[in-house]
């Protein structure tokens, strides 16, 4: 399949329901190498039925799935991807370079225990039983077993749940040298920062359909609402009731508003409040992005509007 | 354009060295027997009562009150706690490690992975074979020492000729049984099968010490037969082996098939 430059798995127009529940609807999505796509959404927004389609856990009812351009119940096809699910308890007795020696067997040309080990964190774990692990080491082996096919394309399913932030630098410091060798890497996380760290793309999902899909500033950039933040002697009370203020509270010392029109808000502060101090003006954060976007009403305006 | 692009254009190519050679698939099979063995071997919880439990009946009944009765009693009993035996690792083995690897996301994620289609059966299948093997050694050993029983070697290898071989039926309806509940309920579920199979087909009285509307049903089990053949096995009386083993390898592969199409349906 040479279509389309990088185009690595996509679904197309894909359709999958459970009884009268729509988990999926017309979804169009394109994975491609040397990219990271965020996956993001709400619980039930149907990012782990798109995920289970392109794995070919599940069929869809409508609409086309391809994985390297083809089925991707076929094996061949899966040759190529590396997988990590956010609840899949591996067998507690097996020691960690079992584990890995395991899953790289069904690998045509893997990566040896050693590397995959080195490159997940885990070099010190691999005599060890998966059982007596710590979650957030646990996660870092599943990391390696993702990983060490020498995949094209890795599927990650929240992957730094109970890592310490130590760990999960690590990870992402991984991730990102896998998407610099030219792979390309589905990352769903709850984890807004980590998204915003890691993604080239990001994709919002809702209701079993695509919001939003976009680099991460071209989705901060949909939400026109800017973070206002200073010490004044106004209180959140009495900002709330001027015009343009979307919301006023209070952080600590600080006054924090959101507002649409940071300028004529900055404006009427600094002329009412001559002690006015530590101004700092902010765009919204992927969370503030995120947050507005999947908002009922904005769904509902948003599928209208496409 | 410049180069980069052009590297990842190949990526989406599927280049024909990538191809899985057979030695590697081979290997994969072989991993997968390996962790299925291994991970069961440090995990004396199931391996140890599977074992124990028939070998424990037939020490009870089979030897210290058979023998008392008569010499025959214990190489009966020796058939029949085999059949038992057998039973246990097939429908336990499939039936609630399925179960559990359905809830934990195990098998998920093994169908996710590129893994052999029946690298995971098969694993699971040498597994319950190895443990039926090691139930009939420790009650061969018992029966020959203990039990006063006198074997060819003929026999013992008929035994396990019989044995071995014999636990696939029950990991079909294991597998099957597995695919019908999940987690903690799979235990409790398969005792239900296991131990009224093992009554009606005669392994504790023999069928025509049962009542007639009871022994109508035993030729309906797997275990019946299976019980048959090493009754056969061991000299207690002749039987036609063929139709009993057509019944077995028949009722193998429809109740697999069954399992396996509801397990690409439900996952």
């Amino acid at each position: 399949m040479r279509t389309e430059q990088g185009v690595l798995a996509r679904l197309t127009q894909a359709s999958k329901s459970y009884g009268k529940v729509r988990a999926l609807d017309g979804v169009d999505l394109q994975l491609r190498g040397g990219e990271l796509l965020a996956l993001l959404g709400p619980n039930g927004a149907g990012k782990t039925t798109a995920i289970g389609l392109l794995l070919g856990l599940l069929r869809a009812d409508a609409g086309a799935v391809e994985l390297f351009g083809q089925d991707p119940q076929a094996i061949d096809a899966r040759r190529h991807i590396g997988v990590m699910l956010q609840d899949a308890a591996l067998p507690p007795t097996l020691r960690v370079g079992e584990l890995i020696r395991l899953v790289a067997s069904y690998y045509p040309a893997p990566r040896s225990v050693a590397e995959s080990a080195e490159l997940a964190g885990v070099s010190d774990l691999l005599k060890r039983p998966y059982g007596k692990l710590s979650g957030g080491q646990q996660r870092r082996v599943q990391f390696a077993l993702a990983l060490c096919g020498r995949p094209k394309l890795l599927f990650l399913d929240e992957p730094t749940v109970g890592m310490d932030i130590d760990a999960r630098r690590r990870l992402w410091e991984a991730i990102r040298h896998l998407v610099a060798e030219g792979n390309g890497v589905v990352l769903t996380t709850h984890y807004l920062e980590e998204a915003e760290a890691l993604a080239d793309r990001v994709c919002v999902m809702a209701r079993g359909k695509v919001i939003s899909e976009g680099s991460v500033d071209a989705l901060r950039a949909r939400i026109a609402m800017k973070r206002v933040r200073c010490t004044t002697r106004f209180t959140p009370e009495e900002v709330a009731q001027w015009p343009g203020v979307a919301e006023a509270t209070r952080d600590g010392d600080r006054l924090c508003i959101a507002t649409e029109t940071a300028e004529a808000i900055v404006r009427r502060l600094l002329a009412a409040d001559p002690d006015l101090a530590a101004l700092e003006v902010r765009a919204a954060g992927l969370a503030e992005a995120f947050t507005e976007l999947t908002r009922d009403d904005n769904v509902a305006s948003l599928q209208e509007a496409a | 354009m410049n180069t980069d692009r052009v590297d990842l254009s190949i990526l989406s190519e599927r280049p024909s060295s990538l191809a899985m050679p057979r030695g590697r698939v081979i290997g994969a099979y072989l991993q997968e027997m390996r962790s299925e063995i291994v991970r069961y071997v440090r995990n004396p919880g199931f391996v140890l009562p599977t074992m124990l439990f028939p070998t424990v009946f037939y020490l009870m009944f089979g030897v210290f009150m058979a023998s008392k009765n008569s010499a025959d009693a214990s190489r009966y009993l020796l058939a029949a706690y085999g059949t038992f035996g057998v039973m246990a690792p097939g429908l336990f083995g499939f039936g609630v490690s399925l179960a559990m690897e359905r809830e934990t996301g195990l098998l998920t994620l093994k169908r996710a992975l590129p893994m052999p289609p029946f690298a995971y059966l098969l694993g699971k299948m040498v597994m319950a074979m190895l443990i039926s093997a090691g139930v009939l050694t420790l009650l061969v050993i018992l029966a020959t020492t203990l039990g006063h029983v006198s074997l060819t070697a003929a026999q013992v290898a008929t035994l396990y000729a019989t044995n071995v071989p014999g636990v696939l039926p029950f990991c079909a309806l294991g597998l099957f049984i597995g695919t019908l509940v999940k987690g903690q309920a799979a235990p409790a579920l398969i005792n239900l099968v296991y131990l009224p199979m093992a009554f009606l087909s005669g392994l504790w009285f023999p069928v025509t010490a049962l009542p007639k509307a009871v022994q109508m049903f035993a030729p309906l089990l797997p275990s019946y037969h299976l019980n048959a053949l090493a009754l056969d096995a061991v000299g207690i009386f002749k039987v036609a082996a063929l139709p009993h083993v057509l019944f077995l390898a028949t009722f193998t592969a429809l109740v697999s098939w069954i399992a396996a199409r509801r397990l690409r349906r439900i996952g």
